[in-house]
């Protein structure tokens, strides 16, 4: 499978990370040739095989539905780029 | 005092013959001296180093003090560390102060290891060279024109050089063993779920997991010892007793079947480290184990199945740095669109894009049936290779890497060729089984791996298997010219 510098453009945005237009080049190279490791997988017969989603086949864990953790929302934005007022600041959403 | 084991210094802390701050400031120092020739630490934190080291010697003299009490270890930069930089080896978290601390950062902390700062590691783990790290290359010690192996690079390489008597690192595709085969130390990758997750950045959560990077496997279990165990904070933590990984280390080898993978024995295998691997296996042999050719047939597309699971784990697990709630966010967003996509821009390294971007081609719309359902079924078919190899063997024997320590640069303009390097390791991860690497007989001076992989939960085998060899040999006993 081979991409092209358009499909290259679109799988950025779509992972929502800004490329260089000088590097697009270079990722559709790199991506098509990772790409082509992963297409041997094509001839490995799976058919009546289930997919492993989880080594150990476990099921999820349930707990409890309480409160069990206090509130760390002060240590947690300490470490925020932008916040006022308990609140985490972004550009303008809503006119 | 560098080059002795957990054992002989936590005897020596426990007799007086020195204490934990002595103990402390001697690889405080060492760090200082050599470091720089290495690169790999990202943080030292020599106050609270100390700190802890005073601690641990009133531990030591009121008489209550257990093995790991006093010991200078490491932390890879993945364990979140409260109140220090844990970067990750990225930009995305350069200006990251944990605000938490991670449960295995947690267990070694009670254990009363001292933490002499974070090691260096490819950014968010995606590497096999460490030199996707935003802050630089590490280098080997035994030889500083090639790479330590990745990503647990800096951790592999600060043990060999005895910068620290052990360190963490984690494995999702071999990055504990590989970078151990390279530097010549002892890695052991755990079963998945042995040690908790919680406050380890994920890279592919059904592959991640941590392990002890030390210089013989009788350290590995007393450092394992620590890490492992249930954490109900860790969804995917397994639930399983921990067994005393010390009391069965000298158990005998008479009858123990190994199994020889004939797929790991072909071509690409570099023939020396082939026959250094098999002088190992000789020595097995006259401990009274029985060797016996064994094959995982589908172990071809144990590297194609990774890099269809593992880009598509990170590309849902790294959408979490978007700029807004930590880590790193560019200057003057016009509009959410733009903060997200010049933070990931601007904060990723490439092979971090690479493989979020495959991961999200793999998983979008049209696609998600030809890569990630069928590489899921394929990962299937390798955990089945192993099952039905454990049902005639104890334990499985290769090398860790098909060749020893490559030169820096010599991969990095070609991913798919540094992809193959983990050929050996990567198959364990997506079965979730456990696999330990130690030093055997060197290649022209550099390092060569033994890679012995057990059935789930059997770590306790493995530490016994590696600690009957190193009863033997004298490799795991050996430093790099230059760190004596």
């Amino acid at each position: 499978m081979s991409l092209d510098h358009s499909d290259v453009e679109k799988i950025a945005h779509l992972a929502r990370m800004a490329l260089d237009e000088s590097q697009i080049d270079a990722y559709t190279k790199d991506l098509s040739n990772i790409l082509g490791l992963v297409e041997a997988l094509e001839i490995a017969n799976t058919d009546h095989v289930e997919p492993m989603a989880h080594p150990l086949h476990m099921a999820q864990r349930l707990r409890q539905d309480q409160v069990t953790e206090k509130d760390h929302r002060e240590e947690n934005q300490s470490v925020a780029p932008s916040v006022e007022s308990g609140l985490y600041l972004v550009p303008q959403v809503i006119e | 005092m560098h080059n002795k084991t957990i054992a002989e210094l936590g005897a020596g802390l426990r007799t007086g013959k020195f204490s934990s701050v002595e103990l402390t400031q001697h690889f405080l120092q060492r760090i200082e001296r050599m470091e720089g020739s290495l690169n790999s630490l990202v943080t030292v934190t020599p106050e609270s180093a100390l700190m802890a080291a005073e601690a641990a010697d009133q531990q030591i003299q009121s008489g209550d003090a257990g093995p790991l009490m006093g010991i200078p270890i490491l932390q890879k930069d993945i364990f979140c560390t409260r109140g220090v930089k844990t970067s990750c080896g990225s930009r995305m978290l350069d200006n990251f102060i944990s605000p938490y601390d991670a449960t295995v950062t947690e267990r070694l902390m009670q254990a009363g290891a001292v933490s002499l700062g974070k090691a260096n590691m490819d950014e968010f783990a995606m590497g096999s060279s460490n030199e996707t790290s935003y802050y630089g290359p590490v280098k080997n010690p035994w030889d500083t024109s090639r790479v330590p192996g990745g990503s647990s690079g800096g951790s592999a390489a600060a043990v060999a050089a005895r910068l620290a008597v052990a360190a963490t690192g984690t494995d999702t595709g071999g990055s504990i063993r590989q970078p151990a085969a390279l530097c010549g130390i002892t890695g052991l990758k755990p079963t998945y779920g042995r040690v908790s997750r919680f406050g380890m950045i994920a890279f592919a959560s059904s592959l991640d997991q941590a392990g002890p990077m030390t210089h013989s496997a009788e350290d590995a279990a007393l450092m394992l010892q620590a890490m492992a165990g249930f954490d109900p904070k860790d969804s995917t933590s397994a639930d399983e007793p921990v067994p005393d990984y010390s009391a069965s280390l000298d158990d005998s080898l008479q009858g123990l079947r190994i199994g020889l993978p004939k797929e790991y024995f072909g071509e690409g295998l570099d023939p020396a480290v082939s026959a250094s691997v098999e002088s190992a296996i000789e020595v097995y042999r006259q401990l009274g184990a029985e060797v016996l050719e064994i094959s995982l047939p589908n172990s071809s597309l144990a590297v194609p199945t990774y890099y269809v699971v593992a880009p598509a784990e990170c590309s849902s697990n790294l959408s979490r740095f978007d700029g807004v709630r930590f880590g790193y966010r560019c200057e003057n967003p016009h509009d959410l669109e733009d903060l997200y996509k010049r933070s990931r821009g601007e904060g990723f390294g490439p092979e971090v894009k690479r493989r979020i971007m495959i991961g999200t081609y793999a998983l979008s719309a049209g696609y998600y049936d030809a890569y990630y359902l069928k590489a899921q079924k394929t990962r299937h078919l390798i955990s089945d290779d192993f099952r039905k190899a454990f049902e005639k063997v104890d334990v499985i024997m290769g090398p860790t890497t098909p060749t020893t320590a490559f030169g820096l640069g010599e991969k990095m303009d070609d991913p798919v060729t540094m992809y193959l390097n983990d050929i050996y390791t990567i198959a364990t991860n997506l079965a979730g089984l456990p696999g330990i690497s130690l030093p055997v007989a060197p290649v022209n001076g550099l390092p060569v791996g033994l890679q012995i992989i057990g059935n789930y939960f059997t770590e306790a085998k493995l530490l016994n298997v590696a600690h009957r060899f190193q009863r033997e040999s004298k490799w795991h006993r050996q430093m790099p010219v230059g760190f004596e």
